[in-house]
């Protein structure tokens, strides 16, 4: 499918491509490189370049605006969900996997169903009943619902790996004598543990960008996200839009930094999927 | 966006069967306890999903204000939506939305996974960059969009205006409100897609292509003949994923426009979000969410009906 020797036909392409990856990364350099100049300057005109770069912005709104907190929620909410979508979805695609459930078919159907049911199909009784029991800002219970949301789709994955692992290695552990619950952890997760490090990585990342859930249960500034924060801060700095896009670029800076070193995982995780399928 | 990069093969298998009776038998332990595995991921879901999801669907058969007792009004709430200019508006533009969504990413992006895979240097690179925003939050790349490039005061359209250009900012007028949220919503979503079709064409045999190249096929014939039908699966599945995604859009929406100006970018996402949360009528907001779940559902049915078929066959 490749061009070969074909010089302004291969320009062309090379042309197209960098235009569309330009469309792509300007608005995001926009956002750097605002950061860095005074609101005043901004407000003259987005397009200038920061010759004079303030590079104590970052620092300043740091402090200002909590994002040490905020980011730690992140963090923490992160781990929490990545640590429980982890064992349960392993477990669940294990039996599921191996038909040793009774309606195992029923089973995968309700988790692919509740893929498909928007937010707001479930979010006002949880709501509400959180409201009742003042857990409203509790992070134990965004925890939970980012977890029940996570888990089908890891399910599925996982369920892909599980299916490439040979049963003569579950029976042969257990004529030894093992358990399910040995055969589980000593046989099935090392040998899905790719897959649970992709599960994991995709869960982050989206933990750490979700919006409707997290403004909703997190109200505020103490148990925030950083996604969360941003969106409460837009009004406050609503006409200082140099600092704000300070505050983005330290909330995005993470991601894709993180991206960026594991994007080849990422890559293949995120299409394995949807290639197979 | 929560789900956009959670694309996990919801492709379930084929034959359904009961396990055969050698298995059983050959299998010494007699009762399994491997539903215990089952039970945390399907207690989680349970409360967390199927009993709120259940008790929406009470409440949209009542009037409630989130803290007083419900009291059962039957079927008004569904009737006063039904009659409601905003419900319909919603609708139209949730449809609107799908459609366009669904389809111009998808012809974009294939065509863009074509070009990656004519060349042989920076494919990595590319990739990356392409796929750059799905990784940043929306509420970010919303207000970036919104205050550096749509802003009359301080953004791009500001600057082309200051210069003599006529362009105006999309979001505040209602005839370009939801174009507006919607390009940004594809602005960050198409490089997603490339990369999942660049992957799917690359597991194309390259014999194949080569051999069809040198029988003297056009690229196009090349395209249409033989990649085309490989990928068709990875793309009958985005185009799945892309209908319920859209149908679902929330945060674009509520960042960009608020569903403004008047009711001319609302989908019903927002619509039964600022029903519940701003005016605390519950009841018709579930309503609302309950009509938006259906689409959701029918759109799986009539895949996992398409995939039975190709199965079959």
């Amino acid at each position: 499918m490749e061009l070969g020797k074909n010089l302004p036909a291969r320009l062309f392409v090379y042309a197209l491509l960098g235009a569309a990856a330009f469309s792509v990364a300007f608005p995001l350099a926009l956002m750097v490189l605002n950061s860095l100049r005074s609101n005043f300057d901004v407000l003259l005109s987005p397009l200038g370049w920061p010759s004079e770069p303030d590079w104590s912005v970052f620092a300043r709104v740091w402090s200002e605006a909590q994002l040490g907190r905020a980011m730690a929620n992140s963090l923490m909410i992160a781990v929490g969900t990545v640590l429980i979508v982890c064992t349960i979805s392993s477990m669940a695609a294990w039996a599921i996997a191996r038909k040793d459930v009774p309606g195992w078919m029923v089973i995968s159907l309700y988790f692919l169903a509740t893929t498909t049911i928007p937010i707001q199909m479930f979010m006002f009784p949880l709501y509400f009943l959180l409201a009742q029991l003042s857990l409203i800002n509790s992070p134990i219970a965004v925890i939970m619902i980012y977890s029940a949301i996570f888990t089908p789709f890891s399910l599925f994955l996982l369920r892909a790996y599980v299916l490439d692992i040979p049963m003569e290695l579950e029976e042969a552990a257990r004529i030894d004598g093992a358990s399910d619950l040995r055969v589980f952890t000593n046989v099935i997760v090392p040998l899905i543990s790719p897959g649970l490090l992709t599960v994991a990585l995709i869960v982050c990342l989206n933990v750490w960008n979700e919006f409707l859930i997290s403004i909703t249960f997190l109200q505020n500034a103490e148990s925030a996200t950083a996604t969360a924060r941003f969106y409460q801060l837009t009004g406050r700095y609503g006409n200082n839009l140099a600092d704000l896009m300070a505050v983005a670029t330290i909330i995005a800076l993470p991601t894709v930094i993180f991206f960026v070193l594991v994007q080849r995982r990422f890559i293949e995780g995120v299409s394995a999927g949807a290639v197979k399928g | 966006m929560t789900d956009q990069s959670t694309s996990a093969s919801l492709a379930l298998p084929a034959s359904a069967g009961l396990p055969g009776r050698r298995v059983r038998a050959r299998r010494k332990k007699p009762a399994s306890r491997k539903w215990l595995f089952v039970l945390p991921a399907l207690l989680v879901s349970l409360c967390v999903v199927l009993i709120p999801v259940i008790t929406t669907t009470l409440l949209a058969f009542t009037d409630w204000n989130g803290f007083s007792m419900p009291r059962w009004v039957g079927l008004s709430n569904f009737v006063a939506i039904m009659q409601e200019a905003r419900f319909w508006q919603a609708f139209q533009n949730n449809c609107i939305y799908t459609f366009l969504f669904a389809t111009v990413p998808m012809i974009g992006s294939l065509f863009a996974a074509v070009l990656l895979m004519t060349v042989r240097k920076g494919r990595t690179f590319f990739q990356v960059v392409y796929f750059l925003p799905v990784t940043i939050a929306t509420v970010i790349l919303a207000q970036i969009w919104r205050s550096m490039i749509f802003s009359p005061t301080s953004g791009v359209v500001g600057w082309l205006q200051s210069v003599g250009i006529p362009v105006d900012n999309p979001l505040v007028s209602p005839d370009t409100s939801l174009l507006g949220v919607l390009f940004v919503d594809m602005w960050s979503w198409w490089g997603y897609l490339t990369v999942i079709y660049f992957a799917a064409l690359r597991q194309v045999d390259r014999s194949l292509i080569e051999a069809a190249l040198v029988d003297g096929a056009s690229r196009w014939q090349t395209f249409r003949h033989i990649l085309l039908p490989t990928i068709l699966p990875t793309v009958m599945f985005m185009l799945l994923m892309s209908i319920i995604w859209s149908f679902k859009v929330f945060d674009w929406i509520y960042v960009l426009t608020a569903g403004g100006p008047g009711f001319s970018s609302e989908v019903l996402a927002t619509l039964a979000y600022k029903t519940a949360f701003q005016s605390f009528e519950v009841g018709r907001a579930s309503a609302y969410s309950l009509s938006m779940s259906l689409v959701g559902l029918v759109a799986i049915v009539i895949y996992l009906r398409l995939q039975a078929r190709r199965e079959k066959a």
